[in-house]
């Protein structure tokens, strides 16, 4: 009788901070939302600010974010899928890979603060990309690289061994057993991972705010050497460094939403890839 | 005696395995090993689990090869030609002799495209080409009639006795000379297992065919020689009459009369 009483107070208990992280996030969602919607128009989207923000809209830093998530994207998938197959397929067990992966997961633990100023030091300074959409590209694409090869190998991982196997014993060689028999299966997944990685990346401040976002910058950027406005720079620089910050309360949410619309809709695609691939193929 | 048996019956020599040992890293699993599997005939192996019948199985495709850390040691010879000589070129090899898994491994594709990936791999593109391998390779695994409407359905909606069927469909578009079946119908229903078995009977007029199986009734129904494996060692090879009804050794006996294993 005791123990069971226990056991509803524990199960009440979870419950609650259960709720509670959900209240915590609904409430913020529902304070961007109520005070960003009312500064959502189509001046908003699609003019350059003016009056450092204070008014105009916000076209700069949207394109620039689209465009670091490309770049990024660009950057990272092809690195980091490879990387994982290597990983995954190709590696032999042993004390070399272990250090591999301890390597990766220890750069997933690295702040992302100490990303941008190794993006400085690599790719704007001694590579001397300047402060560039590539720079930030980069170094944006080096902070998601271990939340890549981390999904995309437990994908790979995902795939049946007999699949394999099944491919090999037809005379198919590694690598066209991987291409036919493994890749097909895994990329839902290694997609679905990548794009979440790249998702959180699209928000980050610390990396780009030393790589590649400008402060001000009504026009749009011509090449990938150019530096461009990004919107979570933008919302800091509303945020903290515009002079009458309160006055410009309303862009900031703004700016918030459309930032947040923009990573849920990146988000949705992931998981719509996913639940579409999973009905193709199962076993 | 071993030599002396098949003599007497006349049959060629398909594989010739010498003095073979195998290991996982440092686990021997086969030791001295050696067998002269006939052509065109059914070759049953048999034994407790764990005996090394699957590891030997795997030698003959070198399949083990995809394990880190495994090695051979000896000669296996296929048509008089040493498999594990550093110039075997292992997808020819693989290509020559077929495998059949224990539990059925359809890719998740068509049954078309399932029968096609083997005869894609060496290069066939021709659509007619395929469409008539395909149909000639489910039409020997006595498949065709049931599954010919849709060809282009998923494999994975197959029953289990025909997603086998289908694997062993698979490993015949190839055209292997040998086919190595492991334990191919463990998983099946008695009335599947019977279709595979009659299969397996109509295939040994083209093929010489080795199978794993732990079911003393299927080795005795369809098999004409049995090898018996014992902790990683041949205990004894002949003609599967002979071995079932007067075994030469104790080991065997008591293995087949179900004393142990």
């Amino acid at each position: 009788m005791r123990s069971r009483s226990a056991q509803t107070m524990i199960y009440w208990l979870m419950r609650a901070f259960t709720y509670f992280v959900l209240i915590v996030i609904a409430y913020i969602i529902f304070d961007i939302i109520r005070n960003g919607m009312p500064v959502l128009s189509w001046e908003f989207l699609t003019e350059s600010p003016r009056k450092s923000g204070a008014e105009g809209g916000i076209l700069p830093a949207i394109v620039g974010t689209l465009l670091l998530v490309l770049g990024t994207m660009a950057a990272a998938l092809p690195l980091g899928m490879a990387s994982a197959i290597y990983l995954s397929e190709y590696a032999k067990r042993g004390r070399f890979t272990e250090m591999l992966r301890l390597a990766i997961l220890t750069l997933a633990g690295v702040p992302s603060i100490v990303f941008g100023l190794f993006g400085l030091g690599l790719f704007v300074l001694f590579l001397n990309f300047g402060a560039s959409i590539i720079a930030g590209s980069l170094t944006l694409a080096c902070m998601v690289l271990p939340t890549i090869i981390v999904s995309s190998e437990e994908a790979l991982q995902g795939v049946p061994q007999s699949l394999r196997e099944g491919s090999l014993a037809l005379g198919a060689t590694k690598w066209e057993t991987i291409r036919k028999n493994v890749l097909p299966y895994a990329i839902p997944g290694m997609m679905t991972g990548s794009i979440l990685g790249i998702g959180r990346a699209a928000g980050e401040t610390a990396p780009i705010l030393l790589t590649v976002a400008a402060f001000y910058l009504p026009g749009l950027p011509d090449s990938i050497f150019d530096q461009v406005m990004a919107l979570p720079y933008h919302l800091y620089v509303l945020a903290t460094q515009h002079p009458s910050a309160d006055l410009v309360r309303p862009m900031q949410y703004g700016t918030a939403l459309v930032l947040m619309i923009l990573v849920m809709t990146v988000n949705l695609a992931a998981v719509l890839i996913r639940s579409r691939m999973r009905k193709k193929y199962r076993w | 005696m071993v030599v002396t048996e098949l003599k007497a019956i006349k049959v060629e020599t398909k594989v010739r395995v010498r003095n073979t040992d195998f290991y996982y890293g440092s686990e021997q699993a086969l030791y001295g090993i050696n067998i002269d599997v006939p052509a065109r005939q059914v070759t049953a192996l048999i034994g407790p689990s764990g005996c090394g019948k699957s590891t030997f199985l795997r030698t003959l495709n070198r399949m083990n090869d995809i394990i880190d850390g495994t090695r051979l040691v000896g000669e296996v010879m296929i048509d008089g030609e040493d498999i594990y000589n550093e110039n075997t070129d292992v997808v020819a090899l693989r290509k020559k002799v077929g495998m059949v898994f224990q539990k059925s491994n359809p890719f998740p594709k068509s049954i078309f495209d399932n029968i096609a990936y083997g005869p894609r791999l060496h290069g066939i593109t021709n659509k007619d080409e395929l469409t008539a391998i395909v149909e000639k390779s489910l039409i020997r695994a006595a498949l065709w009639d049931e599954v010919k409407d849709r060809l282009h359905k998923s494999a994975l909606d197959l029953s289990g006795g025909q997603q086998q069927r289908m694997c062993i469909a698979r490993a015949l578009a190839v055209e292997p000379q040998v086919l190595l079946l492991d334990e191919p119908a463990s998983a099946l229903d008695p009335r599947s297992t019977a279709r595979v078995e009659e299969l397996i009977t109509e295939l040994r007029k083209d093929l010489t065919i080795l199978i794993v199986t732990h079911n003393m009734q299927q080795a005795g129904r369809i098999s004409d020689f049995t090898s018996f494996f014992y902790e990683g060692r041949q205990i004894e090879f002949g003609p599967t009459k002979r071995i079932f009804t007067n075994p030469g050794e104790k080991k065997t006996e008591d293995y087949i009369t179900g004393r142990f294993g």
